[in-house]
Parts: structure tokens; C-alpha cells; sequence
């Protein structure tokens, strides 16, 4: 084996620029193919994480009649707090919030916006809430995130009129003040939303004691209550996975072309070796080498050029990769202003699941596309091909 | 007032429903405004429920929308029997034409002929705009007289339009009303509403109507047009202009039947 190895490498080296443009291309799919998928799955992570920290915390209990996709019904959604987590509430381990909608109207402009009640003091979310705190009881202030202030054209101690309805349907309008603008990667608690104090919107709302969401202490367990069904971090954090999922999907044809583009150039080398390499096939079986053992042989040349590339990618990709493991990679663009969950860096993480299964996967496609013109080899005629005659 | 679908056709104005429950109250109302003067808001508002109510109405009339951009016109011909029936169809534009609404006492139905379908307008649905406009359903569909909802008293005497009117302020005297405050300025002489303020029960001024061109359609006095305006929103409002009106007219009963829809 180790003779087959040597020899093969020999070849391999032998056949000089060729090999090394091999290598490169090989080693330039596979350094892309492991970067843009920790990529991926650091944004992944990110965006988790983020959402965890900024809205969803332990897990989140609804109101049973809240549908946050049901714009109609968002208004009626809330219900009286349950007194099972009365302890979890006072202890701030349960975080009650409440959720209408109204409308705000910066130099003249109609926006619909999402009002949010949670307790100045809440402990469980990221959101700078104690800004939510007042001395003054005619001043109501609120916290949005940076995209909505962007939006609206808001900067902290605005006032801006707003317009909503009590549980009863009655318009009410006040002017509120920006008390704090705070930046999150997580879409949801930013754009169309305006928080503000609970007790504040269950006066506005004429709807005291009650919450729509109900968001949960990672240190409580969780309860199965009927009108307050639960939705774990999972349940919760499913759509951002999705999309990164099918953002991986996306980039997957990038992956395809590059890794095309390698293994035509392998299969082409092969092709063109065992074409010009015939007296030498025929030499080896004469030797003594059985033709499936000389197969063998071409086929681990080929797929030493996916070896070379593992090498040749491992030179400029770890430094590479510890760079922006480190420092992040910016796309300079704000997507969340799009809905898209993601941070200003993206910070990539390599898994050893993700580099052995793409060195794995590439040794074994690139052993496949080396085999496939060494088959001919099996069907030669030893005296053909030692005359260079067999093709 | 009452901002009922007819009144989307113009012919709100028309319906100054007065109810016997309460007459004690009212009454009391109107010796202690009389004492200062002013007729009561009962009195003014029945007045005006006489000169503009009608058996039936039959009216087109043009809806313009605008925005800070934009402007948007539509035509539509609208048949309405008392407060609680009224069938209007789009004539314009294009886009609209064939655009039919129904409305049953506090049912909204909407036949929209680019889909071929009738969809009932209910629940929080209602609060969306009506075409685009500043006005919602709900604001058209609310049919319940006034003085059932509201204290009226007459608060005062103002010049709009270089006539007289008595200013009337309603407060809201139960809770599930859209406007917790109206004033309404009412023509001294002609009874006829030239403004109406829209309140939230913070006193913030919400939205405001401005009535004009007031001519005397078969002996009574009318509004013709009319300017409903959002007064959070910058932009024009939506300003209605009734061209063609006819009241006490005969209406076929099939015109307020799901069927009239298709």
C-alpha cells in the first residue's frame, strides 16, 4: 500500500503545473465550501442567541386567542394574568407582556405600529426597559429599536403623537417621548415596535391585570396550562432557522459550480494520463500488478489531489479562518432594517463536524471522478497497452 | 351623526335618528340649556334630522383620496332606505368599477369583481380604511342614533362659513364608542351641519368634516360636498361631492338582498 502511495504521489508530482492547478482549484472549493457554511452557522448561532436574549428568553407562554400573524385579532388577544405564576412574577422569573396595536405620526406620516407593555424592571430581556421609568406621571416614554427610529425619523426625546383604541374601540391619542433608542440584530423587537411601560398600556387599553405573551425564566420550569399554551425556545426560534436553512440551500449552487469546475479538471487529467500512460499500465501488469490493483493505483492518484488540496487549503484557509473567527466578517449593510436577523459582523464558526464531513466529502468525490477513466484500465489488453495500442 | 354607508354616499347627514328612551334626561338637558339661552342638543339635532332625513336616497357622487403624492377619484351610485340599508356600486375607475357593498343593518358584505367574490366586512376588519380613504367601515357602518350614544349640549354660539351655528358637543355616554367627543357646528337657520370635530378622550382632535356648497334639494336643506380629514396625518383627506341626488325615491327591494351583489 504504502509502495501504491508512493508511486502514485510520484505521478502525481510528476505531472508538475497541471497537478498544482488541480490542487488549487480543489483547495479553493473546499476552503469556500467550509468558510461560507461556518458562515451560515455562525449566523445561525447569532441569530438564535440573539433572539433568545432579546425576545423569547426561556420560552414564552401566549395567550390562547393570540395569533401574532392575525393583525385583526391582536386586539383582543390579551387575557387575565394567570395566578399559578403569581410567585414567578413577582420574583421577575415570568415577564408579562402586552401587545395592541396603534398608529404613530412622525411630521405627519401615518406608521402602524406594535405597542408593547412589559415591566421597566424586567430582568429577563436585553431591552434597556428601566428608560421606560418616569417620575412624571403625564409623560409617557417609550424605547424603539434603531431601525424604527430610523423608520419613523426618531431620535431620543422626540415626541410623536399616538393613536390607538381601548378594549372597547374608542380612539385615544397622546404624545409619547423617545426615552431610549436601543441597536438588536432580532427584527421583532424592532421594527414597528414601540415598548413601553405595562402598566401604562393596560391604563391605555383600559385592560388592567392582563398580558397577551407571557416570557419565561430559563431557571423555571415550564407549566401546561390550557389558555396559556407554551412555545419553547425551539418552537420559537424555528423560522430563523429556516432561514438560514434556506440560505444554505441558496449558496449550495455556488458550492456545486466550484467543486464542477475542480473534478472536471481531475476527470480531464485522469482521462488524459491513462490515454497517455498506456505502455506504462501495460508495463505494471506485466510485472506482475493485477489491472484491478493498477485502477487502484490511478484512482489514489487522483484523489491525492484532493489530499494536496486538504494541505494546500489548511496553508491559507486556517489563517484565514482564525482571522474572521476573531474578528468577524462585515457585510457593511444593516439587514435588519430588511427583517433579516443579523448582526453588522458576522462571526463564522468550524465545527470539526463541518471540516471532517467537507474533507470527507470531497475525498470520496473526488476518489468517484478519478475512478470513473481509470475503469478503462480494466478492460485493456496487456500487450495492446504495452505497445501504447489499448485506447 | 352618524357615520353610516350612507353617509359614504353622502347622505349621513340624512340620519338624525331620534329615540323616545331618554326623553326625562333630555328634557332636563333642555330647561337647564334653555336657561342659558340655547336651544338643547336633542332639539338642534332633531332639527336637523327633519330637514336632511329621508325615506329613501338614491345618489351618485365622487370620492377623492389624496395623499401628499397622489389623488385618487371615484365614482359610485349609492341606494339607501332608512339607517340600516344601503347597496352602493363603483362606477370609477376602472380599477373599482363593479366594486359592490351591502349593508344590512350592522352587516358589511363587499363583492369585489376582480375576484369574483362577496366577503363579509366584520370584526376588527372593519376598522381598516375604505379604499384607501381617511374614513374606516366602521366609521360608515355606525348607525346608532347619536343621542344614544352621546350627551349633546349646545356649548356655545360660532361663525363657520360666515354663518351662524350652534356649537354642540357630545360626550360619549357609553363605553364602545370610536370618538369619545364631537362637537358639531349646526347653521343656525338652515340646520345643517357645516363641521364636525372627532375628539379622543384625551381631547386631542382626531379627525374633522367640513360640509359645503349647501343647496336646498326638494325643500330641504343638503351639504354637497364634504371633507373628511385624518388631522394627525398630513395630506388633503378624502373629500366626497355628491353630483346627482334624489330623495324619498322609489328602490326595488332586491337592491338590499345578497344577490344584488353578483
Amino acid at each position: 500500500m504504502l509502495l501504491l502511495i508512493k508511486t502514485a504521489l510520484r505521478s502525481l508530482i510528476g505531472n508538475g503545473l497541471k497537478t498544482w492547478l488541480n490542487v488549487f482549484v480543489l483547495s479553493f472549493s473546499f476552503v469556500l465550501i467550509i468558510f461560507m457554511q461556518g458562515l451560515l452557522e455562525g449566523w445561525n448561532r447569532q441569530a438564535v442567541k440573539d433572539a433568545i436574549n432579546w425576545e423569547i428568553a426561556g420560552g414564552q407562554y401566549w395567550s390562547q386567542k393570540y395569533d401574532p400573524y392575525d393583525p385583526f385579532s391582536i386586539d383582543s388577544s390579551a387575557a387575565v394574568l394567570p395566578e399559578t405564576f403569581k410567585s414567578e412574577y413577582n420574583a421577575h422569573q415570568i415577564e408579562p407582556v402586552l401587545i395592541a396595536q396603534g398608529s404613530i405620526y412622525p411630521g405627519g406620516h401615518m406608521h402602524s405600529v406594535l405597542l408593547k407593555g412589559i415591566r421597566p424592571d424586567q430582568q429577563l430581556l436585553a431591552l434597556p426597559t428601566n428608560r421606560l421609568k418616569t417620575k412624571d406621571s403625564n409623560d409617557v416614554p417609550v424605547i424603539i429599536g434603531m431601525n424604527m427610529a430610523k423608520q419613523a425619523s426618531l431620535k431620543v426625546n422626540d415626541l410623536v403623537t399616538l393613536r390607538w383604541r381601548d378594549v372597547n374601540g374608542t380612539f385615544e391619542a397622546i404624545d409619547i417621548r423617545v426615552a431610549g433608542i436601543f441597536k438588536t440584530t432580532v427584527p421583532t423587537v424592532d421594527l414597528g415596535q414601540i415598548w413601553l411601560s405595562l402598566e401604562q398600556l393596560q391604563k391605555m387599553t383600559l385592560q388592567p391585570n392582563k398580558a397577551t405573551i407571557l416570557i419565561k425564566s430559563e431557571s423555571v420550569s415550564t407549566r401546561k396550562l390550557t389558555a396559556w399554551p407554551f412555545k419553547d425556545q425551539l418552537e420559537m426560534t424555528k423560522q430563523t432557522v429556516s432561514l438560514v436553512k434556506a440560505k444554505t440551500a441558496g449558496f449550495t449552487i455556488f458550492y456545486f459550480i466550484f467543486l464542477m469546475l475542480a473534478l472536471i479538471a481531475i476527470f480531464d487529467t485522469q482521462t488524459l494520463s491513462i490515454f497517455r500512460r498506456q505502455r506504462e499500465i501495460g508495463t505494471f501488469v506485466a510485472l506482475g500488478m493485477t489491472q484491478p490493483q493498477v485502477v487502484g493505483l490511478f484512482t489514489l492518484e487522483g484523489t491525492m489531489n484532493a489530499v494536496l488540496a486538504i494541505l494546500a487549503g489548511a496553508c491559507y484557509g486556517l489563517p484565514a479562518f482564525v482571522y474572521y473567527t476573531i474578528n468577524g466578517l462585515s457585510f457593511g449593510m444593516d439587514t435588519t432594517s430588511f427583517g433579516i436577523p443579523m448582526g453588522d459582523k458576522l462571526y463564522p464558526v468550524f465545527t470539526p463536524k463541518l471540516i471532517v464531513g467537507t474533507i470527507l466529502f470531497i475525498l470520496i468525490i473526488t476518489a468517484v471522478v478519478s475512478y470513473l477513466p481509470a475503469r478503462k484500465i480494466a478492460r485493456m489488453k496487456p500487450t495492446d497497452a504495452i505497445r501504447g495500442k489499448a485506447l | 351623526m352618524n357615520m353610516n354607508m350612507n353617509m359614504n354616499t353622502n347622505t349621513k347627514l340624512t340620519n338624525f335618528p331620534l329615540r323616545k328612551k331618554g326623553v326625562l334626561f333630555f328634557l332636563l338637558l333642555s330647561m337647564a340649556t334653555f336657561a342659558q339661552g340655547y336651544p338643547s342638543g336633542k332639539t338642534i339635532l332633531d332639527k336637523v334630522d327633519n330637514n336632511m332625513s329621508a325615506k329613501t336616497r338614491v345618489l351618485t357622487a365622487t370620492m377623492e383620496i389624496g395623499t401628499e403624492r397622489t389623488k385618487r377619484t371615484m365614482v359610485s351610485k349609492t341606494y339607501g332606505e332608512g339607517d340600516h340599508k344601503a347597496f352602493t356600486e363603483y362606477l370609477a375607475p376602472a380599477r373599482e368599477k363593479g366594486t359592490k357593498m351591502l349593508k344590512l343593518d350592522n352587516q358589511l358584505w363587499i363583492y369585489s369583481p376582480a375576484t369574483d367574490r362577496t366577503v363579509q366586512i366584520s370584526g376588527h376588519m372593519l376598522r381598516q380604511s375604505v379604499m384607501g380613504s381617511d374614513m374606516s367601515y366602521e366609521d360608515l357602518m355606525n348607525d346608532k342614533p347619536l343621542l344614544e350614544q352621546y350627551k349633546a349640549d349646545v356649548t356655545g354660539t360660532e361663525t363657520v362659513d360666515a354663518r351662524k351655528c350652534w356649537v354642540v358637543t357630545l360626550t360619549a355616554i357609553i363605553p364602545d364608542v370610536n370618538y369619545f367627543t364631537r362637537k358639531i357646528w349646526v347653521d343656525t337657520e338652515r340646520y345643517v351641519p357645516l363641521k364636525e370635530d372627532l375628539f379622543a378622550r384625551s381631547g386631542k382632535l382626531l379627525k374633522r368634516i367640513t360640509f359645503s356648497n349647501v343647496q336646498k334639494v326638494q325643500g330641504r336643506w343638503f351639504p354637497m360636498s364634504f371633507l373628511y380629514k385624518d388631522m394627525l396625518k398630513e395630506g388633503p383627506g378624502t373629500k366626497m361631492t355628491i353630483q346627482e341626488i334624489n330623495l324619498d325615491a322609489k328602490i326595488p327591494g332586491n337592491y338590499f338582498n345578497l344577490g344584488s351583489l353578483k
